[in-house]
């Protein structure tokens, strides 16, 4: 099962003839990615030719299409992965929203948050689902992977885990890589996301193949105390939690916009606070928060 | 970044919404021409800083003259206001004030739009008023995709039970402040007080602006309104390189990949410290995915330009950025830094070609370079040698 992202799962790249949708579709397709198309209206009809993604000799040809709605319809793709700038981000994404794109990835960081309000709301009404933006993507070990995730840290398991934090979500696959993970998501740090943590908890409770949550919370927002909510009256699974930022002075920035401690909110002991009183055992460091969850799981 | 009261008058009146006038001084005799250009009658003199509570602690003054004008801005500028230096004053025209209301708009991350809220209960503590009378607080919900049309603006004024006789005038105010929050890219449009005059006017008499960093690349003005003066000198350097970088007081250096890793790292420091003498991070600096040479030593020089900098800890997690890469910064940064690289580095790398980087490093053996296993080892010899230093 996994959530969200499956082997099934078939994937275009809007952005796939720039550097980094080139570099990243490269390494999509050596983790076993289905990539069955890319999007540039000035390229259409022309193919982009990558590595094999098993490592064999010779190369694969991805065609590229003049849009997203035309890359759905001839490869009946179900899932993008947004690699544009942030100028031009809004447009790339209502365009997957407007054809229908089940699962929309927007690895972008620098978005403004006027322009994912808007496109968050476009995909409600059309009920699809967005992750990000400034976000590492989501990987599915051994089935699929879509976005900057690297593939080698870990395989397959039953631990789901779900972070604000790209390198966090890194450090935490890395210490628990003996379990491995069903599915793990990087839902980004901007004040404004597609996937929340309420989300991905709510299809991790109802995936049979993840046994117990890890969830990845920093400053800013109350998106954590409302997970903290969430799993009291929803989630029977364990859940282990961490909360970065406790170090982080009011008012500052802490690199991803959505970071940040507004007066007394926001704050991550409030976060902790908030977990801790749901029954989710909160780690001091991701260290202790992969040891609570080696003793969950052994 | 969070606009000056001055700054969110002249933004306010480019779009349109009712201000009077306004002229910003930095020293005493500016105040005084500034109050003969608005007339020479009756003004206000209000401290510009970045923090509420400016009137309790003395920061705003009412000048019958130029001459009291002056006089007031010499008591006014070069306080200290919770913590901010007053630089500027801003030399305001009076009014006479009939009653004072409460408009704002800003992003509502739980619900992911935009909540406008008003009261007719103005000038007060607005999260006081929230608290105590709930009820006299109209909260409505915007939508992105609409905004604040007409129809949207009565439903906030008549949800806030603003008078009939103000009704239109108010509508239109709030409509000429969505475009302040729309054309402007801000995420926070805030009136405390919005008023009405004697005479029957709607006046923005206090504005509140919070601009959204990630949207500078389509407004090349806004980069006019950053506070140059007030930025920490590091922070202002760092922000020359493009890096990403928060002073704090501790004595431990920290160079990390990502956000949330940077985040952790200090907070995993601050825990390693209180086993050495309580010491802290000295900064939050994340170098982000392309760790190059330049990049590592623009940020090592940041940091070893902290007095206060006893070690460095680094700590990397190659996902993307790949650890020889980084390894192979680290060694030319401290080249390029040469003699002002003096102070302890401890180094954890992990991920993405770990072996080829903690190779580099062996090989390079610098004199001040340690490696660490883990981030939490890593973390407690970066303490460690911090306080050893603290204590020399």
């Amino acid at each position: 099962m996994a959530i969200f992202l499956t082997e099934a799962s078939k994937v275009i790249v809007q952005g796939m003839t720039g550097s980094e949708g080139m570099k990243h579709t490269t390494r999509m397709l050596a983790s076993g990615t289905t990539v069955v198309g890319g999007v540039n209206p000035r390229k259409a009809g022309t193919s982009v030719s990558f590595p094999q993604g098993d490592g064999s000799e010779g190369t694969v040809d991805i065609p590229v299409f003049g849009s997203v709605a035309e890359a759905m319809e001839a490869t009946g793709a179900d899932v993008s992965v947004i690699f544009v700038p942030p100028a031009f981000t809004k447009s790339a994404v209502l365009e997957a929203v407007d054809a229908g794109m089940p699962l929309t990835v927007i690895i972008t960081e620098g978005v403004p948050v006027a322009d994912t309000a808007e496109f968050f709301t476009a995909a409600q009404a059309k009920g699809v689902r967005l992750i990000g933006p400034n976000c590492p993507g989501i990987i599915s070990p051994g089935k699929s992977n879509v976005g900057i995730i690297p593939a080698d840290i870990t395989g397959p398991g039953k631990i789901g885990l779900v972070s604000k934090s790209g390198t966090l979500t890194y450090q935490m696959m890395y210490e628990l890589r003996d379990f491995g993970f069903s599915t793990a998501i990087g839902i980004g740090g901007d004040p404004i996301i597609g996937t929340t943590h309420i989300d991905a908890l709510a299809a991790f409770e109802a995936d049979p193949e993840t046994e117990a949550i890890v969830m990845i919370g920093e400053i800013g927002g109350d998106a954590e105390e409302r997970a903290a909510e969430f799993i009291k009256a929803n989630v029977t699974k364990p859940v282990v939690g961490y909360v970065a930022g406790f170090t982080a002075p009011e008012g500052k920035t802490m690199g991803h916009a959505g970071a940040i401690v507004s007066g007394s909110s926001g704050t991550a002991q409030a976060k902790k606070e908030a977990l801790e009183a749901a029954g989710v055992k909160v780690g001091k460091t991701p260290s202790e928060t992969a040891d609570l969850m080696r003793q969950l799981m052994s | 970044m969070d606009l000056f009261e001055y700054q969110a008058r002249d933004v306010f009146e480019k779009h349109g919404v009712p201000v009077l006038g306004g002229v910003v001084a930095t020293t005493p005799e500016e105040a005084r021409a500034a109050a003969e250009q608005l007339g020479g009658g009756t003004v206000v003199v209000k401290a510009q800083v970045k923090t509420g509570g400016r009137g309790k602690a003395g920061g705003v003054k009412l000048a019958h003259s130029p001459q009291e004008a002056e006089d007031r801005a010499r008591e006014i500028l070069g306080m200290d206001i919770k913590g901010h230096t007053v630089h500027r004053v801003m030399i305001a025209a009076g009014a006479k004030i009939a009653e004072e209301y409460y408009f704002s708009v800003l992003l509502d991350r739980a619900e992911r739009r935009y909540l406008a809220m008003a009261s007719v209960e103005g000038g007060v503590e607005i999260e006081q008023l929230a608290v105590e009378r709930p009820e006299a607080l109209a909260r409505v919900a915007v939508d992105p995709l609409v905004g604040i049309d007409q129809a949207k603006a009565e439903e906030i004024v008549d949800a806030a039970g603003f008078a009939a006789d103000i009704r239109d005038q108010v509508v239109e105010t709030i409509q000429k402040l969505w475009t302040v929050y729309a054309e402007e890219d801000a995420t926070l449009v805030e009136v405390n007080p919005l008023v009405k005059t004697e005479d029957g006017r709607i006046v923005a008499l206090d504005g509140k602006v919070t601009l959204d960093g990630n949207a500078d690349f389509r407004h090349p003005d806004h980069a006019a309104l950053e506070d140059a003066e007030s930025a920490d000198p590091l922070e202002a350097q760092a922000k020359e390189h493009d890096l990403n970088y928060v002073k704090l007081d501790g004595s431990v250096g920290i160079i990390g990949n990502g956000a949330g890793l940077v985040m952790s790292t200090l907070d995993v420091v601050a825990y390693a410290g209180e086993a050495h003498g309580g010491v802290a991070p000295a900064n939050f600096l994340d170098i982000g995915g392309g760790a190059s040479a330049e990049i590592m030593a623009a940020g090592l020089d940041v940091i070893l330009g902290d007095p206060q900098v006893k070690a460095v800890f680094v700590n990397v997690f190659g996902g993307i950025t790949a650890c020889d890469a980084v390894a192979n910064g680290i060694v030319k940064a401290l080249e390029i830094l040469g003699d002002h690289a003096t102070k302890p580095l401890v180094v954890r790398l992990d991920g993405n070609n770990v072996a080829e980087g903690r190779a580099i490093l062996r090989a390079a053996n610098h004199p001040l370079v340690t490696l660490a296993d883990t981030m939490d080892g890593g973390a407690d010899k970066a303490a460690q040698l911090a306080h050893a230093a603290a204590a020399v």
